[in-house]
């Protein structure tokens, strides 16, 4: 039992380890990526506990600051093919369990 | 109220009013006096009384402290200014203005009613004139006239603009995709800072996807050809899985029937396609790296001389050689240094020796021997490492058919040859001396300076380094050349010995006559004595045999006799036991090399009793060899 805890705690500080915001795929130009990560941290954080609301706020900013009309999926595990403008996606992980999807297409 | 105050300004009631008391009585004077009754009474004196009376236009009636009630401020406030006007007579008349709103409505409505033209009032002129000229008819003659501006034709003008590229993009967000992404990237991130401490860079911090894009381009050649060459050997260890694992693992259990006999399970098979005309000539094991050996390819035959090759084989990849040397003359022997496992001698077909460094890229030799360096005038049969001399330079031996033994000695860029014996031929009447020719020779393993060379015409001579004119000893062991004399392993007087007379002899060489002689039945390519064993060994023949020998089980006959080629042609050349594994390699005259792994049987230690301490080690050994060779000695002993 001790052993178990131990090792969900090893786990635990391996994913805060592993929390700084890692961008897995992206063909953003320079700028544009560092706001959208930046943005993408803040709201994670912000509504850590509901995602909905995470992507609410990401998706409601993107779209003022770069157009409409973009796409938020914030999840632990899912799968997807999205079609995307060239040069408006976004796809890393947060958090150590994170996933965040963000790409635009009208 | 008002009256009275006026008759009393007339008459004067008061005191105040006296003046006007006066003038009331002037008036009243023309008139018959007429007193009434309650008229004052007043003296001469008060009448002349000047009273001063002042008139001003503020009404006597007016009240001067009016205070209202203030709603904003809810208080009574003073007003302060009061409304002096008396007003004593209103009449409304009946005058308008003739300009104002009434006057004018009445106009209207009088000019609608008379008909006839009223020029008296200059006023209503115009305006009666005007209504009379609109109503009755249009004197002007205008007529209307209206045009119509071009419009434009509408054309309609449509543009879709090229919607912005799209791409398709997928992916899978797992816990574990996640987790590895991590790990990945932060070891990535631990190499580049031991990078940075390592040699200071500068690390673009902007992709690190970048930074591996650039590495790759530089470095692509030297990481493609590692990652290729462990690909490979993974590749063959696949595909020769199961050889693999019998090589390890495999026991053969049924060595356990079978009392003493033996077998040799066969592994793998190497060959080059180059190499397919030659036959090996010489097999060597590296000591330093046990899977690695040396193949000499070269030609025995003496009409079909060409070009040789050095090929070293590893037998983690049996496909293709870890290194190829080709030569332009064949090799007949090698032998790789000790301690220094990239030096190899090699002696050639035309008379030369090589020294080849493994660790040079180049594919030549990094010594090589000339006819003005002493090279042998025949072919080099045997080539020896040596322990370094005195100015610890390398230096090996050489044995020829010109009767020469010769000692190189790598000084620096050169080869040095030291003559060190020369073998003759010993005639009766000592007329002529020709050099008998060396076709093997052997150094004892403990005792440096002591060799056995063995002679085309069958003799075994045991010389010295120290003299090189005089042979130790001499043995007439064969009948035909002597192929291979070996030194035992362990004990240190044995030597064995083996010819194309079809025999193999074991000797003391202390004693003149053999111990043992065992007759093969075929040419005895080669013989070698086994690392792990006194009184194992092995031996090849040119009918495709390996015969394995183990003398404390079977002193008359072979514990196996096995053939290891497919054609019955090929004639095997050599033998060599690997010095860790429990295997052996034989080379064929068809340029192929089979390796073999011994079974248990081939194998045996001495079986130890209960309760007895096992001495392992060379001792056991000699010991078993000794009393061997005692039991063999007593009847010679008690023959002789």
């Amino acid at each position: 039992m001790a052993e178990t805890t131990e090792s969900k705690k090893d786990e635990a500080d391996y994913k805060r380890l592993h929390s700084f915001p890692l961008i897995r795929h992206t063909d953003m130009p320079e700028e544009m990526r560092v706001e959208t990560m930046e943005l993408c941290v803040t709201a994670c954080e912000k509504f850590a506990t509901n995602n909905e609301n995470a992507a609410k706020m990401i998706k409601e900013s993107m779209d003022k600051k770069f157009g409409s009309s973009w796409h938020v999926v914030i999840g632990e595990g899912f799968g997807f093919e999205v079609t995307h403008e060239v040069k408006n996606l976004l796809y890393m992980f947060f958090g150590g369990s994170l996933a965040v999807c963000v790409w635009k297409c009208a | 109220m008002l009256l009275m105050s006026v008759w009393s300004c007339f008459f004067g009631q008061d005191e105040e009013d006296g003046t006007e008391t006066g003038e009331g009585d002037e008036w009243m004077q023309g008139k018959t006096l007429i007193k009434p009754l309650d008229q004052l009474d007043l003296t001469e004196a008060e009448l002349k009384e000047e009273f001063t009376r002042i008139l001003t236009a503020n009404n006597p009636h007016a009240p001067q402290n009016i205070v209202r009630y203030s709603f904003k401020e809810r208080s009574y406030k003073p007003i302060s200014s009061v409304d002096q006007l008396a007003v004593h007579f209103v009449l409304e008349g009946n005058l308008l203005h003739q300009d104002s709103d009434e006057a004018r409505r009445q106009r209207a409505k009088q000019g609608d009613v008379e008909e006839g033209g009223g020029e008296e009032r200059a006023d209503s002129v115009e305006s009666k004139a005007g209504k009379k000229e609109q109503k009755i008819t249009n004197q002007f003659n205008f007529s209307e006239r209206a045009s119509q501006t071009l419009n434009n034709p509408l054309r309609e003008r449509g543009c879709q603009t090229e919607p912005p590229p799209r791409a398709n993009f997928s992916a899978t967000a797992n816990q574990w995709e996640i987790y590895d992404v991590y790990l990945e990237v932060l070891q990535k991130q631990e190499k580049n800072k031991e990078k940075a401490k390592a040699v200071p860079k500068k690390d673009d911090d902007k992709g690190k996807k970048k930074m591996m894009l650039v590495e790759t381009q530089s470095d692509d050649i030297t990481k493609v050809a590692k990652v290729a060459k462990i690909i490979e050997r993974m590749v063959n260890q696949n595909t020769f899985d199961d050889i693999a694992q019998d090589f390890k693992y495999f026991e053969d259990a049924s060595d356990e029937y079978r009392e003493q006999e033996g077998t040799l399970l066969p592994l793998w098979k190497f060959q080059y396609d180059k190499a397919k005309r030659l036959s090996v000539t010489a097999l060597c094991w590296n000591e330093s790296y046990k899977d690695l050996f040396a193949v000499g390819l070269g030609s025995y035959d003496f009409t079909k001389q060409g070009r040789g090759m050095l090929v070293f084989y590893s037998l983690k990849n049996s496909t293709f050689p870890e290194y190829i040397y080709p030569t332009t003359s064949g090799i007949l022997c090698l032998d790789i240094h000790k301690h220094l496992p990239y030096l190899v001698a090699v002696g050639f077909y035309d008379g030369c020796v090589a020294v080849y460094n493994l660790k040079e890229e180049t594919l030549q030799p990094i010594y090589k021997s000339t006819a003005k360096s002493g090279k042998h005038t025949d072919p080099v049969w045997q080539v020896k490492w040596q322990k370094d001399d005195m100015d610890n330079n390398h230096n090996f031996f050489s044995v020829s058919s010109d009767g020469r033994v010769v000692s190189w000695t790598l000084v620096k860029n050169e080869l040095v040859f030291t003559d060190i014996i020369k073998l003759i031929i010993e005639i009766f009447d000592n007329v002529c001396r020709p050099a008998a020719c060396g076709t093997s020779f052997d150094f004892h393993k403990q005792i440096d300076y002591l060799f056995l060379v063995g002679t085309e015409e069958g003799k075994i001579h045991k010389c010295s380094k120290a003299y090189s004119s005089q042979f130790l000893e001499t043995y007439n062991a064969h009948n035909m050349a002597v192929d291979a004399v070996k030194w035992n392993h362990f004990h240190t007087k044995v030597f064995i010995s083996c010819s194309s007379d079809w025999t193999v002899k074991i000797w003391d060489h202390t004693i003149k006559t053999p111990m043992f002689t065992f007759d093969l039945n075929a040419s005895v390519g080669d013989v070698a004595w086994s690392p792990y064993s006194s009184t194992v060994f092995a031996a090849v023949t040119t009918d495709g045999k390996v015969h394995t020998f183990d003398l404390s089980i079977n002193k008359y006959e072979a514990i196996c006799q096995q053939p290891v080629v497919a054609k019955k042609k090929t004639k095997l050349t050599h033998i060599e036991f690997n010095p860790v594994y429990p295997i052996i390699i034989v080379g064929d005259d068809r340029g192929y090399v089979t390796s073999l792994k011994l079974s248990p049987n081939l194998r045996k230690k001495p079986k130890e009793k209960k309760g007895q301490e096992l001495p392992k080690g060379p001792e056991v050994e000699i010991a078993k060899m000794e009393k061997l060779l005692s039991l063999l000695r007593e009847p010679e002993n008690s023959n002789a």
